[in-house]
């Protein structure tokens, strides 16, 4: 339960300091690198490394490669939503999930699927 | 454009949306270490890299850049839309780093942990501003 707190906190403090530098930078497409920062991954891993170890946590960087391409397809993705459709911007980023979903999980299976 | 910091623009953040971002933050990070936690570090890596606070900026900054717009007595749908649709390229070059940081880890969390995090946080960095650049 302590570890999942502790996630909670680490998690929490990481995001939001990312996300109020990607707030305060201009121009506006240089602060949304911040988007894309690794807020999450850099929270996981200290937990990860002291309760599971390095090479849990290499593992995960493994697969984190993928997802980081299935986060490349979703953002240009909600971008073309919102640019050629003008769709609403909550609409266009959870729609475009869907995105992240099936490239995260297709190149997961094909990945791991060579012999 | 030069890159700087406009330290006033943090004031038109609400507290409330600090709070909801410090939330959905801590929520996502707790839910990835359960997925690890349930089926495995594969699976649980590939929401390290999970757009968890994405939705959430990018509704921000399409709700400020349309206010701005409509106190100032003009339309400002547009304007917001393209002010995201801005963020999500920003966001779309900043997954190529994300993928520099993943594969620093990858290669190096087991032989020095302190050094690798250190070393994968200046790979996003660098390879997220040189695709940026790039692109411009």
């Amino acid at each position: 339960m302590f570890e999942y707190l502790l996630r909670f906190i680490a998690g929490g403090i990481a995001v939001s300091a990312f996300a109020a530098l990607g707030d305060a930078l201009r121009p506006k497409s240089f602060a949304g690198l911040f988007g894309a920062a690794p807020s999450i991954a850099l929270a996981t891993l200290l937990i990860t490394l002291s309760h599971k170890g390095a090479p849990f946590a290499a593992v995960e960087g493994r697969s984190m490669i993928l997802g980081a391409f299935a986060f490349a397809a979703y953002s240009w993705s909600a971008c073309l939503l919102l640019k050629k459709l003008m769709v609403a911007s909550w609409l266009a980023a959870t729609a475009a999930l869907v995105v992240w979903f099936a490239v995260a999980f297709g190149s997961w299976a094909l990945w791991f699927s060579i012999p | 454009m030069i890159v700087h910091l406009n330290l006033p623009a943090l004031r038109e953040t609400h507290w409330y949306e600090y709070l909801i971002r410090f939330v959905l933050g801590g929520a996502m990070t707790v839910i990835t270490g359960l997925i690890a936690a349930r089926f495995g570090p594969i699976i649980g890596g590939l929401f390290l890299a999970f757009p968890a606070i994405f939705p959430a900026s990018v509704t921000l900054i399409d709700k400020h850049v349309r206010q701005r717009k409509e106190n100032a007595g003009l339309p400002g749908v547009r304007r917001g839309r393209e002010a995201a649709a801005l963020d999500a390229i920003g966001a779309t070059l900043g997954s190529f780093g994300l993928a520099a940081f993943a594969v620093v880890i990858w290669l190096m969390i087991e032989l020095s942990p302190a050094v690798a995090l250190v070393l994968a946080t200046a790979a996003w960095l660098a390879i997220s501003m040189c695709a940026w650049a790039l692109r411009r």
